[in-house]
């Protein structure tokens, strides 16, 4: 299946500057609890950079991803997407890929605050686990939902204040646009 | 409406009333970086702009996944790290200290009433002492070093009231893993646990680091036990603190309360690939394994050794098993040795390593091999975990690890 490449993505690997509006390609579909030890196994987290890190994504899981994946692909995840580690390399490891969305029934909560800061986009879509391996998709952000296989699926909005940070760029450029932090501020979600 | 000791530490912290729920920039008492996590952190820090962190000594410090340094790239990535503590003032304490988690509790770094995260998911740990710990990733980390502070969605809390009195060889771990199997690996995503009860209030420190460490995972942002006379004799010659009152108001909103009775709780054993599938020993009794870990920020105190020690008496390991010993701290390792219990150890035909994360993360030494079955006192059975993907990894306590290590495979601790 020919990959469609998103206007957002020039390149596997390429940096993400802003979040994507609409970005479609193949849907490389995982289960439920998909644990950061199967997205970058441990003995590679000497490795720093999303191009190192990409070459070893999902092995010992989904070999052929590494190999077979394009940019402007999307990660199909089914409840708990992300569990386990802390490590960042995990997100990094789909941007060297080429991946900046991930959908998911359900994301666990360090996973989905790393994509946001380093530019990969979460997305709660409840019929994830509906989507099959392989299908083209597209993700309509702002109209609220994805489209898979030729079927519309909802998705729910990414909270604003992780919005504001995905707007940026991730939380480098977000941080950079800080001269410093007032104290202690509250803003609803 | 009362507040539970999540929102009580987050409206101390911010000096206005916080509930659940709100997006708070909060200032944090410590921040905690290792040698897998921390090379990213400082990269994303000074790609913030960072040029020093917001308090050295607040930073803390440490290297306890690869040492020492098992390839080129670890020992370059600690030799990044010790220069940038130079530069910054932050007293690190390299590869000779132990787990990053258990060094941060046995140095006073994490104190009831604080808000401490660490480049780490176990960080959940040090709400054994109080504090509202949480694991965070390597670029909020580096928002953190810069600014001291940093957005937290400020939790709901699940109420696990712990009641009952523990069997003989029964104990944390076993509770912890029959809450996982309760709650779910995902039961918990976004809250905080608390741990109460009478069972909890008698429990030791050892003990309740084993439950906090385990919390995140359910998904828990973190896991707490009410700081009472237990935790603040902990404090002692670690922090110089006046003990104050911390704890849940009687009306305060949770998420949810489940209520746990320990006495007639079994030997738990967690089995392949999820943490939450926990089962009395007796489902699996009688499982081949290949290597028994006894060891990591789980369990791999004093404690816990000495507990393995008793079950072992006076037997030796079975030679069918390699049998890997690594006390989580220098401190852990010292009082072990004091009490004979490497010795021991060492002439049952255990490998007694030097503190450190051991086969935990699977980065390091002691990794299983394809269609190995490794049984491990540690938090996670992740496919892949400790070495190859075709292998397995059974989760226990320290009673059952010793137990099966002396038998060659799976057994209940009552019966050996």
């Amino acid at each position: 299946m020919a990959a469609k490449k998103a206007a957002a993505v020039k390149g596997k690997g390429a940096k993400q500057a802003k979040t994507p509006v609409a970005t479609g390609g193949r849907a490389w579909k995982f289960g439920d609890n998909i644990d950061t030890d199967a997205i970058i196994p441990g003995r590679f987290l000497v490795l720093n950079t999303p191009e190192e890190l990409s070459r070893h994504a999902f092995e010992g899981t989904r070999d052929e991803f590494a190999k077979k994946v394009k940019a402007g692909d999307v990660v199909v995840g089914g409840k708990n997407f992300g569990c386990g580690s802390s490590r960042e390399h995990a997100p990094l490891a789909l941007i060297g890929s080429g991946i900046h969305v991930v959908l998911a029934q359900s994301f666990a909560r360090i996973f989905f605050r790393n994509s946001i800061n380093t530019g990969v986009l979460p997305v709660v879509c409840p019929k994830a686990n509906t989507i099959a391996d392989g299908a083209n998709v597209t993700l309509h952000l702002k109209e609220g939902y994805v489209e898979a296989g030729g079927k519309k699926l909802a998705i729910e909005p990414v909270p604003p204040f992780m919005q504001k940070i995905a707007d940026a760029g991730g939380l480098v450029e977000y941080a950079k646009g800080l001269k410093e932090v007032p104290g202690c501020t509250k803003s609803q979600q | 409406m009362g507040a539970t000791i999540v929102e009580k530490i987050f409206s101390r912290k911010c000096g206005s009333d916080i509930r659940a729920g709100e997006v708070v920039m909060a200032p944090i008492d410590g921040a905690m970086i290792h040698d897998i996590t921390g090379p990213l952190a400082i990269r994303k820090f000074s790609e913030m702009g960072g040029k020093h962190v917001f308090d050295p000594k607040r930073v803390i410090m440490l290297f306890d996944h690869q040492i020492p340094a098992d390839s080129l790239e670890a020992a370059q990535n600690h030799v990044f790290m010790r220069k940038f503590a130079k530069e910054q003032g932050i007293y690190n304490y390299d590869i000779n200290e132990g787990v990053c988690h258990q060094v941060v509790l046995e140095k006073g770094r994490a104190a009831p009433g604080e808000i401490v995260v660490g480049a780490d998911s176990h960080t959940c740990m040090y709400g054994a002492a109080g504090a509202f710990a949480t694991g965070i990733g390597s670029t909020d980390m580096g928002f953190a070093l810069k600014f001291g502070a940093l957005y937290f969605k400020v939790p709901q809390t699940i109420r696990a009231e712990v009641s009952g009195k523990f069997s003989r060889r029964v104990g944390a771990k076993d509770l912890i893993l029959a809450i996982a199997a309760d709650i779910g690996a995902d039961g918990a995503t976004y809250q905080a646990i608390e741990f109460t009860g009478k069972t909890m209030e008698k429990m030791d420190m050892p003990g309740r680091m084993t439950c906090c460490n385990m919390a995140i995972e359910m998904g828990a942002k973190a896991g707490i036990v009410p700081p009472d006379k237990i935790t603040w004799e902990y404090m002692k010659g670690r922090r110089k603190m006046k003990p104050f009152a911390l704890a849940s108001d009687a009306d305060a909103k949770y998420a949810e309360k489940r209520t746990y009775n320990v006495s007639d709780l079994e030997p738990q054993v967690a089995i392949p690939h999820n943490v939450d599938t926990g089962v009395p020993v007796g489902k699996v009794e009688g499982t081949h394994i290949d290597q028994v870990f006894i060891g990591s920020c789980t369990n791999g105190r004093y404690e816990d050794l000495a507990e393995a020690a008793e079950v072992l008496g006076k037997k030796k390991f079975s030679p069918k098993v390699r049998v890997l010993v690594i006390p989580a701290s220098r401190d852990e390792y010292l009082k072990a040795l004091e009490h004979g219990l490497v010795e021991k150890f060492v002439k049952a035909g255990a490998l007694v390593e030097a503190p450190c994360c051991g086969p935990c993360m699977g980065g390091s030494f002691g990794l299983i091999a394809p269609g190995e079955v490794s049984l491990s006192t540690s938090n996670r059975n992740f496919k892949g975990r400790q070495g190859s993907t075709e292998g397995k990894v059974y989760l226990c306590s320290p009673a059952t690890a010793a137990a099966s290590a002396i038998k060659g495979e799976i057994a209940d601790p009552r019966e050996v």
